[in-house]
C-alpha cells in the first residue's frame, strides 16, 4: 500500500472512532446502564494512564520510595485534592520531581 | 452578549489547555524528529500530524513505516491504539447533542486525550451554558496548533531535545489535577482505583489494549458499586 493511502485511511479510522458516539447518539436508543456508565469514563481512562506512568517510569515496575516519579505523583495527588487547582498541581509535582531526583541522586 | 459569552468560553478553553502544552510540545518535537529519522519525507511527517492527529498512534505508525511493516498491519495498530477515543466520544456525546453536523464533525476531529481531559472536566462542572462547545473548540484548537507547530520544529531541529528534561511528566500531573477533584463518591473512587490497578498490571499489553481493558473494567466496577444498595 502506498504511504499516503495508509495515512489517509489511518486518519479516517481515527476520525470515525472519535465521531462514533457523537454521531450515533441521536440515531440509536441508548440503554440506561450505558448512560450511567459515562460518568466513570474520565476517572477510569485517566487513572489507567496515570498509575503506570508513576509506578513504571521506565517501562518496568518500580514500586519503591526511591522512585521519584511515584513520590512526586503522591505530592501532586495531595495538592490536587487540597487545592483543586491544575496549575498549582503541575508546579508542585514538577518541583517535587526535581527535588526527589536530586535527593535520590538520579 | 451572546458573542461575548462565546468568546469567554473559547478563551477559558484556551487558558485551561495551555498548561498541558508543556507536556505535549516535547512530545511533538520528538515525533517530528523520529519521523524524519525513519525516512518519512518532511511533507509526510507534517501531514501525519494533521491527518491522523493522535500522538501515540503517530509514534507507532512512524516506527512501523520505518520497519517496513505492511499497510494493513499499520492500519490495524492505529485503529486499536485509538479505540479509547470511542469512549471519549460516548462521554461527550450528550453534551454536543444539540449541535449541528458541522460542529460535530469539527469537534470530533479535535477530540484528543488532552482536549477531552479538560473539556469533560468543564462539562461536568456546575452550570449549564449552551455555549460550552466554544470551550471545547478553544481547548481543541490550542492543542492542534501546538501539535502542528511542535511537529514542524521537531522536523527542523531533529533529535536535539535534551532527554534529561522531565517535561513529559507534565502530562500525568495534568491528568492527576483533573481526576482527583472529580472523585466525589465511592463508585467514582473505585472506578479510578480499579482502572489504575488493571492499567498497571496490563501495561505491557500490545498497542494500548491494556489501557482499554483497564478503562472498561474500571467503568464496570463503578457501575456495580453505584448499583448496590447503600
Amino acid at each position: 500500500m502506498n504511504l499516503w493511502v495508509v495515512m489517509i485511511i489511518g486518519g479516517l479510522l481515527t476520525f470515525a472512532t472519535r465521531l462514533s458516539f457523537i454521531f450515533l447518539l441521536d440515531r440509536i436508543q441508548v440503554p440506561d446502564w450505558f448512560r450511567r456508565s459515562l460518568r466513570f469514563v474520565p476517572a477510569a481512562v485517566l487513572s489507567a494512564i496515570i498509575l503506570p506512568e508513576l509506578t513504571s517510569p521506565n517501562g518496568t515496575l518500580f514500586l519503591s520510595w526511591r522512585n521519584p516519579q511515584l513520590l512526586a505523583g503522591a505530592v501532586a495527588i495531595l495538592v490536587a485534592w487540597k487545592t483543586r487547582n491544575v496549575l498549582l498541581t503541575i508546579l508542585a509535582g514538577m518541583a517535587a520531581l526535581v527535588v526527589f531526583q536530586v535527593v535520590l541522586g538520579f | 452578549m451572546i458573542v461575548k459569552l462565546r468568546q469567554q468560553e473559547f478563551w477559558s478553553g484556551v487558558r485551561d489547555e495551555a498548561p498541558i502544552l508543556l507536556g505535549v510540545v516535547p512530545f511533538g518535537l520528538l515525533f517530528g524528529a523520529l519521523a524524519i529519522s525513519t525516512h518519512l519525507s518532511t511533507l509526510a511527517a507534517q501531514a501525519m500530524s494533521s491527518i491522523i492527529f493522535a500522538g501515540s498512534a503517530q509514534f507507532i505508525a512512524a516506527q512501523l513505516i520505518g520497519a517496513g511493516s505492511s499497510g494493513l498491519v499499520i492500519l490495524m495498530v492505529v485503529f486499536v491504539v485509538n479505540l479509547r477515543h470511542a469512549l471519549y466520544s460516548a462521554s461527550v456525546a450528550p453534551h454536543v447533542r444539540h449541535l449541528g453536523t458541522g460542529w460535530k464533525l469539527l469537534l470530533s476531529y479535535l477530540l484528543t486525550d488532552e482536549a477531552y481531559a479538560v473539556t469533560i472536566t468543564h462539562y461536568n462542572r456546575e452550570g449549564d451554558s449552551p455555549d460550552r462547545h466554544w470551550y471545547f473548540l478553544g481547548a481543541g484548537l490550542t492543542l492542534w496548533s501546538a501539535w502542528q507547530a511542535s511537529t514542524a520544529v521537531g522536523i527542523f531541529i531533529g533529535a536535539q531535545i535534551p532527554a534529561s528534561w522531565p517535561l513529559g511528566f507534565v502530562l500525568p500531573l495534568t491528568f492527576i489535577a483533573l481526576v482527583v477533584p472529580a472523585l466525589k463518591d465511592r463508585a467514582g473512587v473505585a472506578a479510578a482505583l480499579v482502572a489504575g490497578l488493571v492499567g498497571l498490571l496490563a501495561a505491557n499489553f500490545p498497542y494500548k489494549t491494556g489501557l482499554l481493558l483497564a478503562a472498561l473494567i474500571g467503568i464496570i466496577t463503578g457501575l456495580v458499586i453505584e448499583g448496590r444498595p447503600k
